[in-house]
């Protein structure tokens, strides 16, 4: 038994870390296709435009892991920053105290769907969907369909370096530090866990379920806010489809990430991290090998839909080795 | 009747589902630091009251006393905090996590204003509670890989944590190998020991009388009788538990095997599981198939109804090979799968009684045009019909949902659902795990009857017993292996033991 307990270990350990292999492929892949793909700066490129996604993919990671789902973070996205700008333009608010807008909306938007959710008990894909076309509804309405941009002194923000390294990496390595922390050392993280595998042997165990999945879904939102303002930073300004299909970054970065979407399993870090990395190397990856424009979107749907089937069949073979591996025991 | 340094007092506790009374006003006493055998059928009663103790139900009416004052818990939570504490036959644990969070879950030691946890700490605490049960694991193990005794282990642990006074445990033994019963029961003296009352439900009479200070028998939502341990016999409780003498466990063997085959089994290999298997299935016959969790015997079945694939060998339902199959031509061609856990792969427990019975057989030309369009009018019929014919007792077919039904009368859902589909090779994978001595008979008689009408049966178990009283013959299944064939009238249990141990034995040096 014991070759093939050895064969046995090395697809196990295979399996348990698919996203960092997947990770490695794609960049190898891309590295291959582009000559200037490995050099720092295009990898710093890369991270940067992958951290406001990386922000978003970390919020959703938490009601992902409590067995929901949220697909409102990009309309979340575009009415946080719809809702900030409009402030900046109308009430001339500094810096510091638009992004407290932006974040707060975000907070109240994220509120709402936790209030439908755990209240109303409406499910999650629903509610989420309704929030979603309302919420770009909504801002829609704000800015009469226009778009609307942000200052330099935000902007310039979005390109600043602290000690060097760009200030959305900064931000996004503090968020996943953040996340990780709370997941791991505190009592509430170890409870979304919890409520994720059993939702009713939670229950059982007198953890409050409707308050864990209620803070996962503000934080969420909260993220999302985030991840809007720092990308608005970058970008200099909030059109009409500002956020639009960053639901499915934010979804696909964490579930390449390994954050399973039956709740309950998977780890922020380094999943999330490669995740989003991952979704922004195919597209710059795209890009830079100068790939026919109108194909991007087939090629990066194509990719991250292989990754998550790979994941799901991941998912089953893990059991199934387990399984033997426990009964040769 | 109030006892002195009595726990627990209910009194006259009632409550109703479905118009149906789980419990008809009972009142019952507790004294402290003993153990309590709680017996009684499917559906008489026990979890119910259990559960309303537990504050998982409010009762309808009635009240409880708990150390001398009033007690109405509103959830689970409020029965924790006052001591009591509730292990459910299927364990309250979260597999994903760690022993250390599971057990620490619902309030974990922490740095007092960030909230984070004091990981050293709570590592500390929980090697201390491992110990209390002795318990040998490092306290970061997944509970996922823990076997269901260590499982139950860290449930205790959990319970004792919270310095519980009173331990609820429901069935605590029917998962569990011959080793982890006597350590559970070593460990079940131990609290009763340090003053800790534990209420013990569970089928195995014996077991019960073994462990138990007092017995309390329930039968239709009453408490018939209670008393010390001394005045009870394994016969006086099967009395009380029924209401009338039992003289018979098991129903008079109607059926014979005939020559004609119907299942023919021959070389079946799936690596690390199922090793080399030959054996065949006659009209007619009951064949039992011994063996200890973990032989291969549930995989066996599973390779068999087409769940699983193998790697090698011949397999011959009827007359024609089968292999790569999946279960919907398993169906169509006559083989049923009564699996072991009814909870998880047997029914859908929020689907109502009549859409279970009517799962399997939806395609079958009585109950749907071109399998397509449903008759709900012959579904209807059948499935009255046949709960008719397996005393199936619910309040409403077509409304109640499974979850609703005793044990006993769930497994009669199972296999009524697969009655519908009229099989002609049935596998029973533990079909009387945990439900009472009177449905037990009822399963009997179906399997017997159906044998008798030229069904064959692959009876699975590990309770040796049942098997010599219903099979023609038995296999013997160890290590993935068939380790022995014992035809009836040569059924030598000790034999039969040793088959089940032998292949365990030389497995360590073969593999």
């Amino acid at each position: 038994m014991s070759g093939s307990g050895k064969k046995h270990t090395i697809v196990l350990a295979a399996l348990r870390n698919t996203p960092l292999i997947l990770f490695v492929l794609l960049f190898v892949c891309f590295g291959i296709l582009t000559p200037d793909f490995f050099r720092y700066q295009s990898i710093e490129n890369a991270v940067k435009q992958a951290s406001y996604i990386g922000i978003v993919a970390t919020g959703m990671a938490f009601v992902l892991l409590t067995g929901g789902i949220d697909l409102s973070v990009g309309s979340n996205m575009y009415l946080s920053t719809v809702a900030a700008g409009l402030c900046i333009q109308r009430f001339g608010l500094p810096g510091w105290a638009a992004f407290t807008v932006c974040i707060g909306v975000g907070i109240v938007f994220a509120a709402t769907n936790a209030l439908i959710i755990t209240r109303l008990r409406v499910i999650p894909f629903i509610a989420t969907l309704a929030t979603m076309v309302a919420g770009r509804g909504l801002g829609r309405m704000l800015l009469q369909s226009r778009a609307i941009s942000y200052p330099e002194a935000i902007t310039s923000i979005g390109s600043a370096r602290l000690w060097g390294v760009p200030y959305p990496i900064v931000l996004f390595a503090a968020i996943l530090a953040a996340a990780w922390i709370m997941l791991h050392r505190t009592q509430w993280g170890r409870q979304i866990y919890a409520v994720g595998y059993n939702m009713e042997a939670a229950r059982k165990a007198g953890i409050n379920t409707v308050r864990i999945s209620a803070t996962a879904y503000v934080l969420c939102g909260a993220f999302a806010s985030l991840g809007g303002f720092v990308s608005v930073a970058q970008l200099g300004n909030v059109n009409t489809g500002f956020g639009r299909g960053s639901e499915f970054d934010a979804i696909a970065a964490a579930v390449l990430g390994g954050i399973s979407l039956f709740g309950g399993i998977g780890s922020i870090f380094p999943g999330v991290l490669l995740g989003a990395v991952m979704i922004q190397l195919v597209s710059t990856g795209l890009v830079s090998a100068r790939v026919d424009l109108y194909l991007h979107s087939m090629i990066s749907a194509t990719i991250i839909f292989a990754a998550v089937a790979i994941d799901s069949r991941r998912t089953i073979l893990l059991e199934k080795l387990q399984q033997r591996r426990i009964q040769i025991e | 009747m109030i006892l002195s340094g009595e726990l627990i007092h209910f009194g006259n506790i009632t409550k109703e589902f479905f118009g149906i009374r789980a419990l008809a006003g009972i009142t019952l006493s507790m004294p402290s630091g003993q153990i309590v055998g709680l017996v009684g059928e499917n559906g008489a009663g026990k979890s119910t009251l259990m559960n309303v103790l537990g504050g998982v139900f409010a009762p309808d009416a009635g009240s409880m006393i708990w150390q001398g004052r009033p007690y109405s818990p509103e959830g689970p939570a409020d029965a924790t905090r006052e001591g009591i504490a509730f292990i459910h036959q299927e364990l309250n644990l979260f597999g994903n996590l760690s022993i250390a969070d599971n057990l620490f879950i619902d309030g974990f030691p922490r740095v007092r204003r960030l909230g984070v946890l004091k990981r050293g700490t709570a590592n500390r605490l929980a090697r201390q509670r491992l110990e209390a049960v002795a318990l040998e694991c490092p306290v970061n193990t997944p509970v996922e890989n823990l076997t269901p005794g260590e499982q139950q282990l860290v449930e205790i642990a959990r319970a004792l944590g919270r310095n519980a006074r009173l331990i609820i445990l429901d069935e605590p033994t029917s998962s569990l190998t011959q080793n982890e019963r006597e350590r559970l029961f070593g460990l079940m003296n131990e609290l009763r020991k340090g003053g800790c009352t534990l209420v013990f439900i569970s089928h195995n009479l014996d077991e019960v009388l073994r462990m138990s200070d007092r017995i309390v028998v329930m039968r239709d939502g009453c408490v018939v009788s209670t008393g010390e341990k001394r005045e009870y016999t394994v016969e006086r409780m099967i009395t009380d538990m029924v209401g009338r003498q039992i003289n018979n466990l098991y129903p008079e063997k109607t059926s014979r095997a005939s020559e004609e085959v119907l299942l023919r089994v021959e070389g079946l290999s799936r690596s690390g599981t199922v090793d080399d298997v030959s054996f065949v299935l006659h009209r007619g016959e009951i064949l039992g198939l011994f063996g200890l969790m973990g032989s291969g015997r549930t995989e066996l079945a599973r390779i068999l109804f087409g769940l699983d694939s193998f790697s090698a060998g011949n397999l011959e339902a009827i007359g024609r090979p089968l292999g790569g199959h999946k279960p919907a031509k398993s169906i169509s061609r006559g083989l049923a799968f009564v699996t072991e856990n009814r909870r998880d792969e047997g029914l859908l427990m929020e689907g109502t009684i009549e859409s279970n019975v009517a799962l399997a057989a939806l395609r079958r030309r009585a109950f749907s045009r071109w399998s397509v369009w449903i008759r709900g009018g012959a579904i209807r019929e059948r499935t009255l019909r046949t709960a008719g014919e397996l005393r199936l007792h619910a309040a409403d077919l077509r409304r109640q949902p499974a979850r609703n039904l005793s044990g006993g009368n769930q497994q009669k859902a199972v296999i009524a659902k697969w009655l519908l589909t009229e099989p002609k090779i049935l596998i029973l994978d533990e079909p009387t795990r945990g439900i009472d001595i009177g449905a037990k008979y009822e399963i009997y008689t179906i399997m017997n009857n159906l044998a008798a009408e030229g069904a064959g049966i692959l009876f699975i178990s590990s309770e040796l017993e049942e098997l010599a009283a219903t099979c023609d013959r038995i296999l013997v299944m160890s290590n993935g292996r068939i380790h022995g064939e014992f035809s009836r009238g040569a059924f030598d249990e000790k034999a039969i033991l040793e088959a089940a141990f032998e292949g365990l034995r030389i497995g360590g040096t073969k593999r």
